[in-house]
């Protein structure tokens, strides 16, 4: 039954340029020359009490600020996430309709840095959003334009455009620290180690410990959260009810990128540039066929009166 | 703590009662995470909301606040009459067997001896049967009706499943489950930790709160075993290091205790306080008491205390009232005959009870000094801040003056957690503006006093004139100098009495620990409980190994536990009679035949026969009292009393109101409030985002619970027209407060003696300083009556009256 708690530091792994992996609205890059471990970050909610300290170092080591804001009668604070607050605790209090018992669920939400992510999909900007080999999904602010494509391609409704600079932010999965050694800095200051980062494959091990023993305490539908809908996540969690997502909060069952998103990028896209090209066509078969548009005098006199504005 | 925080992993069910584990020690938690995850260790959570701490649980049981001794007691009844008692252990490490003295009864409510006009009790027959030597009667059959257990069985025959539900508002069925649960750890090889804070102490009888669980774990043999242990988890970091250190006005370092007016002379002072063995053979620790106070004499007034002026006995005050606790000071400061107050690291205005009264008081003062890193509420008391403090600040003439001090981060020493570990820290940081150490602010008055006295004379100059201070810089001692001297050092050479060549102990160097200390002036010890902290072996308090052989939690070289580096306290206990451990597979110490050995430092002098020295050696009688003798003012056993507001009368003694030895000032007994005009059973509590009212000077933490909210259950809500994020006001007789309102499952109403009690839960973090929102705190409402034993304010239980409110428009 002894299940040694995973080690709070990740083996440095020197993030780079050379590592991503998927680039938004690029071409696919050459394939990189290694190929990093896949990591991820486990939460097991059944260990979680809701201390915030998560919250707080997500905010420290980002250097934000949250307004301090208003209570409106649940303990989740701010109370959705915001461009400053990339984690947040959602509190849901759910009678457990078998026992009859209250159960207090709280679930720390964020990016889970989908394998499949429907935000670099969506996204139009070049080099925006990447992915990296280890399968961190983290967004270059330089290259975004503020159009909100990635909140609509997320299938867990995550990144939140800023009003300042009117760029889009979320969780990095402090691919920063990551690239120099460190966890993330949720599961450094998390105190009952109920957030561990480390390689895929382990946290996913440490995942089966965790649900044996949810088991043998009566949680017979005890799971991982894993979604294959997004080709499953780096962040990934560990669910008393695994069975019941949407409890947690409104995790969703069974998230898929939209429909419109593949469309978009997929068939829409190429139709989309057919229509161009047709267009196009058509005009020069136009200028071919009936010449050039000349300016008549008739025209020159029109445009005058409608740069006026009607007489007053 | 009796066990160390380290040592929760080893236990098998952790009882969390009387406190909020997960919300208010998330650090300390992560034992418990660590012994659930690993050992697959069961937690129960009893707490009138369903809390963080019962988020994680196992088992939740609501009860109704201040009613936790019925429930504990219940308890005890079950085991006895289910013979859920780890035998062997209670008959031979409690004082179960011990015939008490004719005379002594009980009877509705009340032990022989109560005095209605005193609010005390004439205690004498609260003891022993004494032989004629001079030991205790004992029948270790256990049949005589007059023996500690059969007295102790009637005493708790009352506290049935039903009359539990009666009292407490727990579900039969759910209190039933928690009983069987915690009967099994009374097995040989399970134990049970009970973790508990300010939601046992915070109450008119905390102290017998926490007395009754103990007598629990006495008869499931979980005292001085791995996993198990009395718990009391500290709400500050350093808090425990402060009752050490003999801060409480009764006491100086090490639980010694201040004499009291009568004591005139060093014999009167000893003639009460070195006891005697009540059974043969027995150690009773505290008859080395004097070898521990003439070494604190030597340490405060070196050369002036000799023997030929009782070690100075004289220079040390001497009590005319039973404590100068922060209920009497604040009541004197009220009455005006508390002129000033120096007030260092704490914030009277929102922890003292009665706001209204703490403020009439502090506006009586001719000064108020402040020490504090922060901008406390209480150091801005005068000022005008609308309804959140609505003073007349012209009429009041009280200086205060503001001494910014460092934080914690910013200096170097040592802090002792719950677990009686001293863990030296180092700055981190450099303070900012004009903020001075504690110990810097110390030294100049000292330094300015005696100038004073030294150029003015004065009424009996002495213990300031000859205090040592042998500082380098006698403007600002370093910690490493304090910390050597609580540790103590040799003034006189000690000649070894079997060899005159050798000496026992030298002169100038560092005590190895207390054993040594003597009573003859020939050493210093500042705080002999610390002795060993900073010895010849240099800074113990610093060490950082973290090798831990057979992984037993003990961390012995990480950091210095008090005592002399021990772990679990009474770990003798965690043996049986021949010296071998309960349970093979948690060995702490055991008997090799010569001598106890082991993980931990031997709770016993190491060549103590296994079955002829008891392990409670701080007790006379060897053995721990499941009758505590005259040791408590409301008796030896814990009885249920309600708090001094409840929305009943007390189902076992309905003349009584409140704990009827519990010291109440002129004017607020008619202060209290009743059922009829405050319905509602109230209770105030900590919230993990903050720590006291020291965070919400934090932006981030402020932004993490940014406002002042009450909570209240969806039947109460319903009933009363609140909407959850609206406006209520809720009132007691004291005060009245304006708050948000978080609506929630997690409180329910209870039904009490066939009435219905809807609660009220308020938390404490708001006030009109720092980056939080402003508000409110729940001593605006609470009675102004404290423990009857220490004294501590009764905030976790009163009545109160709510009412939504149309909020201030924002």
């Amino acid at each position: 039954m002894d299940l040694p708690n995973p080690n709070v530091q990740s083996p440095k792994v020197d993030l780079t340029e050379r590592d991503v992996v998927l680039r938004s609205a690029s071409a696919v890059p050459p394939p990189p020359d290694r190929k990093l471990a896949s990591v991820a970050k486990l939460i097991d909610v059944s260990k979680c009490i809701g201390c915030k300290a998560c919250q707080s170092a997500c905010l420290e080591w980002n250097d934000m600020r949250e307004e301090v804001g208003v209570n409106v009668g649940v303990y989740d604070n701010p109370h959705d996430l915001t461009p400053n607050t990339f984690t947040l605790m959602r509190f849901t209090e759910w009678v457990n309709p078998d026992s009859g018992n209250l159960e207090w669920l709280i679930r720390k939400d964020g990016c889970m840095h989908c394998e499949d992510p429907g935000c670099l999909k969506a996204c139009p900007a070049p080099g925006a959003i990447v992915k990296y080999s280890n399968g961190i999904v983290d967004f270059v602010h330089e290259n975004c334009i503020g159009c909100g494509y990635c909140v609509k391609g997320c299938p867990f409704n995550i990144p939140r455009i800023s009003k300042v600079d009117h760029k889009a932010y979320k969780c990095t999965l402090c691919s920063d620290r990551v690239a120099v050694g460190q966890g993330p800095a949720c599961a450094k200051a998390c105190p009952t180690h109920c957030i561990s980062f480390g390689t895929k494959e382990e946290m996913l091990k440490q995942a089966e410990g965790r649900i044996t023993d949810l088991k043998s305490r009566g949680y017979a539908n005890a799971g991982v959260y894993d979604p294959p809908g997004v080709g499953g996540t780096h962040v990934i969690y560990v669910l008393h009810h695994a069975d019941k997502p949407e409890i947690y909060a409104g995790l969703p069952n069974n998230p898929r990128i939209s429909p419109l998103i593949n469309l978009w990028k997929g068939g829409a896209k190429y139709a989309g540039m057919a229509i161009m090209g047709i267009t196009a066509a058509v005009g020069l078969l136009h200028y071919v066929v009936a010449g050039a548009n000349r300016v008549k005098p008739e025209d020159e006199e029109n445009a005058k009166k409608l740069a006026k504005g009607p007489a007053s | 703590m009796t066990n160390s925080w380290t040592d929760i992993r080893n236990t098998d069910l952790v009882i969390i009662m009387g406190g909020n584990a997960a919300e208010c020690h998330p650090c300390g938690f992560k034992w418990v995470t660590e012994a659930k995850a690993n050992r697959g260790a069961k937690l129960i959570v009893v707490d009138p909301r369903y809390t963080r701490s019962a988020a994680v649980s196992d088992m939740y049981a609501p009860i109704r606040p201040g009613t936790d001794i019925a429930f504990l007691n219940g308890l005890i009844n079950y085991c006895i009459q289910n013979d859920k008692v780890q035998w062997d252990y209670t008959k031979a490490f409690t004082n179960a067997s011990y015939i008490v003295k004719e005379g002594f009864t009980y009877q509705d409510g009340l032990f022989t001896g109560y005095d209605e006009t005193k609010r005390d009790y004439n205690r004498s027959t609260w003891d022993y049967d004494i032989g004629p030597d001079g030991y205790v009667v004992s029948d270790n059959t256990l049949q005589n009706p007059r023996c500690v257990w059969n007295l102790l069985k009637q005493h708790v025959e009352q506290y049935t499943p039903e009359m539990v539900e009666r009292i407490c508002g727990t579900p039969k069925e759910k209190f039933s489950k928690i009983a069987a649960m915690v009967g099994e750890t009374s097995a040989k090889d399970k134990y049970m930790t009970s973790m508990y804070a300010l939601g046992w102490t915070q109450h008119s009888k905390g102290s017998q709160n926490i007395r009754t669980m103990a007598m629990l774990q006495l008869i499931l043999g979980n005292i001085g075993v791995r996993g198990g242990g009395m718990n009391a988890l500290r709400g500050h970091s350093n808090i425990q290091g402060l009752t050490d250190l003999g801060l409480m006005s009764n006491l100086i370092p090490g639980y010694l205790t201040i004499p009291t007016e009568k004591e005139v002379s060093l014999d009167t002072y000893m003639s009460t306080r070195g006891f005697k063995p009540l059974k043969p053979d027995q150690m009773s620790y505290w008859q080395n008491y004097k070898k521990f106070f003439v070494s604190f004499q030597k340490s405060m007034w070196g050369p002036a205390a000799t023997a030929e002026n009782s070690f100075a006995y004289d220079y040390l005050p001497k009590l005319d009232v039973p404590s100068y606790d922060v209920l009497r000071a604040f009541e004197l400061m009220f009455q005006g005959k508390m002129n000033g107050y120096f007030c260092q690291g704490f914030n009277p205005l929102l922890s003292f009870p009665n706001r209204k009264k703490c403020t009439v008081a502090l506006s009586k003062l001719k000064y108020l000094v402040i020490m504090d890193p922060l901008d406390t509420e209480t150091a801005r008391f005068w000022e005008n801040h609308g309804e959140h403090n609505d003073v007349d600040t012209a009429s009041i003439q009280t200086e205060v003056i503001q001494l910014p001090s460092t934080c914690f981060a910013e200096d170097e020493g040592s802090l002792v957690n719950s677990g009686r570990w001293l863990q030296w820290h180092w700055a981190g940081g450099t303070p900012p503006g004009e903020a001075k150490s504690d110990v810097w602010m110390m030294a100049q008055l000292y330094q300015r006093l005696k100038a004073l006295y030294q150029k003015e004379g004065g009424a009996y100059a002495d213990p300031i004139l000859n205090l040592t201070w042998n500082y380098k810089d006698p403007n600002e001692p370093t910690p490493t100098e304090l910390a050597r001297e609580m540790n103590g050092s040799v003034l006189e050479d000690v000649p070894d009495p079997t060899d005159p060549t050798k000496l026992l102990l030298q002169k100038g160097k560092q005590m190895a620990s207390f054993a040594t200390l003597r009573d003859d002036g020939k050493t210093a010890c500042a705080c002999w409980i610390y002795s060993g902290c900073f010895n010849e072996e240099g800074n113990n308090m610093a060490r950082r190994d973290t090798s831990d052989p057979d992984n037993t939690g003990a961390y012995s070289k990480w950091a210095f536990s008090w005592p002399v580096n021990r772990r679990i306290l009474y770990n003798r206990a965690s043996a049986d009679l021949t010296g071998k451990a309960w349970d093979p597979t948690r060995k702490l110490i055991e008997w090799d035949g010569t001598k106890w050995a082991g993980y931990d430092v031997p709770d016993i002098v190491p060549n103590a026969k296994p079955d002829v020295v008891g392990p409670f050696i701080m007790n006379a009688e060897g053995t721990a009292r499941l009758f505590a003798r005259g040791l408590m003012r409301e008796g030896p056993f814990p009885v249920h009393y309600e708090p001094f507001e409840s929305p009943i009368a007390n189902p076992i003694a309905p003349k009584i109101r409140g704990n009827p030895v519990a010291r109440v000032f002129k004017g607020d007994m008619e202060q209290f409030g009743d059922a009829k005009d405050f319905p509602y059973a109230a209770t105030s509590y900590r919230l993990t985002e903050h720590f006291h009212f020291w965070t919400k000077h934090a932006q981030i933490n402020a932004s993490l619970q940014p406002e002042f909210f009450v909570e209240i259950g969806e039947e109460l809500a319903k009933e009363k027209g609140i909407k959850s994020g609206g406006w209520v006001r809720v009132w007691s007789n004291r005060g009245s407060v304006k708050a948000k309102v978080v609506v929630t499952k997690r409180i329910v109403p209870l039904t009490c003696d066939g009435k219905k009690v809807h609660i009220v839960g308020i938390p404490l973090h708001w006030g009109f300083t720092g980056a939080a929102k402003k508000g409110f705190g729940p001593n605006s409402l609470t009675p102004y009556v404290g423990d009857a034993n220490i004294e501590t304010p009764e905030y976790k239980a009163f009545l109160v009256d709510i009412e939504p409110i149309v909020g201030p428009v924002s």
